[in-house]
């Protein structure tokens, strides 16, 4: 009998095309995600070096990080921005160029890089797959080994299909229980990162467990796995099951016929065996996870909505000086009331939320009502061309608009600000995106990091609100 | 990638935790698509009072005279010691090129972040992680005088003033920085392995092997 294993154990193994002494593998790679800023620099090398990508097939390219959300018609001569245009314009160029399949500016299957692959069915269960963009922890939802690296590594993968890794700890986070009213996957990820702070994952992967995480929707979980990276955690991972079945089926990549059989029979398998070891467990109820929102400049300041910015004796030991620096950039005083806390504007996006069912979500609580006079801009914007289609094909977008929300064209938009889309100084923001640093959403900007649940009751209020007591929900 | 054996360096002390990618690198100037040229851009937001992009010259912005890294007693700094989790955020490589082209050689703190760490050592920048407590002791000899240091990768030691301290590293990173062999091609010695892994690979699995139209 063979010792019990992790799923990552599991997702490990079956790609270890060699292990080497010092402890570091050679992992092989299913599936490589290539975008406009972090792969020019890795097809220059490759170039250089007189070398040509080792599997054509196994690559999937797209601009997202800066493609503009308006005015796509004129496609990339289109983009006022030069530097934004050189970048997507050389995307393109590799492409041809190395003939890597793109899904170019206005193809409407272009996207966010984590949206479009699991859309496709370009991710699936038990592959690795990599993208030099830190979110691919996002691609873990389907029980795939998902890695972001660094564009050296891209060219590494790009030249050999495989990766130098060296096997990271196993972490377990169980979240049991029943998730209340209004509290989301984002909810409970938020939620985790303020319990264990943004360290706690470094040289870890997360499996996510128990019954409040199997009751999420695939949208749900790649949430939730999109934010491990936000615990310092490099993959994050939910078990293969009857809902990761269900979403995968009739995909346009993934097997179909007698290979659907076959892959179902091996992806069963995917799941942590019943006695392994994780080497650091943490547990939580879903009876305790409230809506949560972040107060500061990292993803670990974050309560409750009904809470209030910490009072300085309540800091935790030696981050005091961070937190009380952080509270100083978002322009709150200890103590105050989240709900206090007005916006200037409302951001629903992002690899974290800007799929089907968060624009439904949002569609569903600001039906019929208006966004608040106060909010100067509240943006949708959708995670891919097809998820676009799909709103509009529901009716969402007239929903949308007719409520005061600007329905955009797919992209990484305002996440981080690098189209036109952007926060200006000192302006507060109810943000579905992941990150909350100092000037990520523009120079100056004040984020505030929620669910897209909350990000359109807040748009409706004008200021942050306990969404659970909208009467919709 | 040029060899890496030993460097002696002036210590820029960064007294902070969590620097994070968007600090050492903002990400306007992630639209070079250039893989050098970076230097000036290192730290922008603490760096200069104006904000800037990839286009704006230089010389036209006005520096953070309060920022350490402007005074001139720093300016030729080549070590950087900080705090805890140093380079966390995101996965941007160009942080890295950052810190290389500006001129550091070697990066001190009690921890980094993973992606970051990695990152490093593609570029011929050394990262030590020491102990919280002699991080302590470089940030307490930094803050009285300029402090120099001497790191020497093949006996894994650093010096400061009088003290000494052993540090930890990994085997195989050591042996690459020293020899600055560069990763492709030491992969690629492995080619047949590789390929006869993914035809195994395609017969047990071969839905992943569509072509994508
Ligand atoms: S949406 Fe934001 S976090 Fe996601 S890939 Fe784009 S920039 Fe990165």
């Amino acid at each position: 009998m063979n010792s019990p294993r992790t799923l990552y154990d599991k997702l490990w193994e079956r790609r270890c095309v060699k292990q080497n002494e010092d402890g570091t593998a050679l992992i092989y790679i299913d599936r490589h995600i290539v975008h406009e800023v972090s792969s020019a620099q890795a097809f220059e090398g490759l170039q250089a070096a007189n070398r040509r990508p080792w599997r054509t097939d196994a690559i999937i390219a797209t601009p997202d990080h800066n493609v503009p959300t308006t005015d796509r018609d004129k496609g990339i001569a289109g983009i006022t921005d030069d530097t934004s245009r050189i970048q997507v314009q050389t995307l393109d160029d590799n492409c041809k160029t190395f003939s890597i399949p793109q899904f170019a500016l206005n193809d409407n299957r272009q996207g966010i890089v984590h949206v479009i692959a699991p859309e496709q069915g370009l991710t699936l269960p038990g592959m690795t797959v990599v993208c030099g963009d830190s979110h691919t922890a996002t691609h873990g939802a389907f029980a795939a080994l998902g890695v972001g690296i660094g564009t050296s590594e891209v060219e590494h993968v790009l030249a050999t299909q495989c990766l130098i890794q060296r096997k990271a700890k196993n972490l377990r986070i169980d979240v049991s229980g029943k998730l209340g009213v209004g509290v989301t996957a984002k909810d409970v990820v938020l939620y985790i990162i303020s319990q264990i702070g943004t360290a706690a994952g470094t040289g870890c992967t997360i499996e996510f467990t128990g019954e409040a995480i199997y009751s999420l929707s695939m949208e749900g979980r790649m949430t939730l796995c999109n934010m491990a990276i936000e615990a310092g955690a490099r993959a994050g991972l939910v078990a293969f099951d009857a809902t990761t079945e269900a979403y995968v089926k009739g995909r346009r990549y993934a097997p179909s016929g007698q290979d659907w059989d076959k892959a179902v029979a091996i992806w069963r398998e995917l799941k942590s065996d019943k006695d392994a070891v994780f080497d650091i467990e943490y547990h939580y109820d879903a009876a305790d996870i409230r809506p949560q929102v972040s107060w500061g400049t990292s993803p670990e300041m974050v309560v409750a909505i009904d809470a209030t910015v910490p009072l300085v004796e309540n800091l935790p030991a030696g981050k005091s000086a961070d937190y009380q620096k952080a509270m100083q950039y978002m322009g709150l005083e200890p103590g105050q009331s989240m709900t206090s806390i007005k916006l200037d504007r409302v951001f629903v996006g992002s690899c974290t939320n800007s799929r089907i069912e968060d624009i439904r979500t949002v569609a569903k609580l600001v039906k019929g009502k208006q966004v608040a006079a106060n909010i100067k801009q509240a943006l949708v914007v959708p995670g891919s061309g097809l998820v676009k289609a799909q709103a509009e094909k529901e009716g969402l977008d007239t929903i949308l608009i007719e409520a005061g929300f600007e329905w955009r064209s797919p992209g990484c938009s305002m996440c981080l600000a690098m189209n036109a889309d952007r926060l200006f100084s000192g302006e507060h923001c109810a943000s579905t995106s992941n990150r909350n640093f100092e000037s990520r959403q523009g120079s100056g900007g004040r984020t505030h990091l929620v669910s897209p649940a909350m990000a359109a009751a807040a748009a409706i209020h004008g200021h942050l609100v306990d969404v659970s007591k909208e009467s919709v929900l | 990638m040029k060899p890496f054996t030993q460097h002696t360096g002036q210590v820029y002390p960064f007294d902070r935790a969590n620097i994070d990618t968007d600090a050492i690198l903002p990400k306007q100037y992630l639209k070079s698509i250039r893989k050098f040229g970076y230097a000036d851009w290192l730290f922008d937001d603490l760096r200069y009072l104006d904000s800037g992009d990839v286009t704006t010259p230089i010389a036209e912005r006005r520096k953070n005279p309060d920022f350490m890294l402007n005074q001139p007693e720093y300016q030729c700094s080549t070590v950087l010691l900080a705090r805890d989790n140093f380079g966390c955020g995101s996965s941007r490589e160009h942080a890295v090129w950052a810190l290389r082209d500006y001129g550091f050689k070697v990066v001190l703190a009690p921890s980094f972040a993973d992606i970051f760490y990695n990152n490093c050592f593609k570029n011929g920048l050394l990262p030590i992680a020491l102990p919280p407590k002699v991080v302590d002791d470089l940030f307490s000899l930094a803050a009285t005088a300029k402090l120099t240091i001497s790191v020497d990768l093949v006996s894994k030691m650093i010096c400061a003033d009088t003290h000494q301290w052993q540090f930890d590293i990994d085997e195989s990173r050591r042996a690459n920085l020293l020899a600055g062999l560069d990763e492709i091609s030491i992969t690629l010695a492995s080619a047949d392995l590789i390929c006869s892994f993914e035809k195994t690979l395609k017969d047990d699995e071969p839905w992943l092997f569509q072509t994508i139209d």
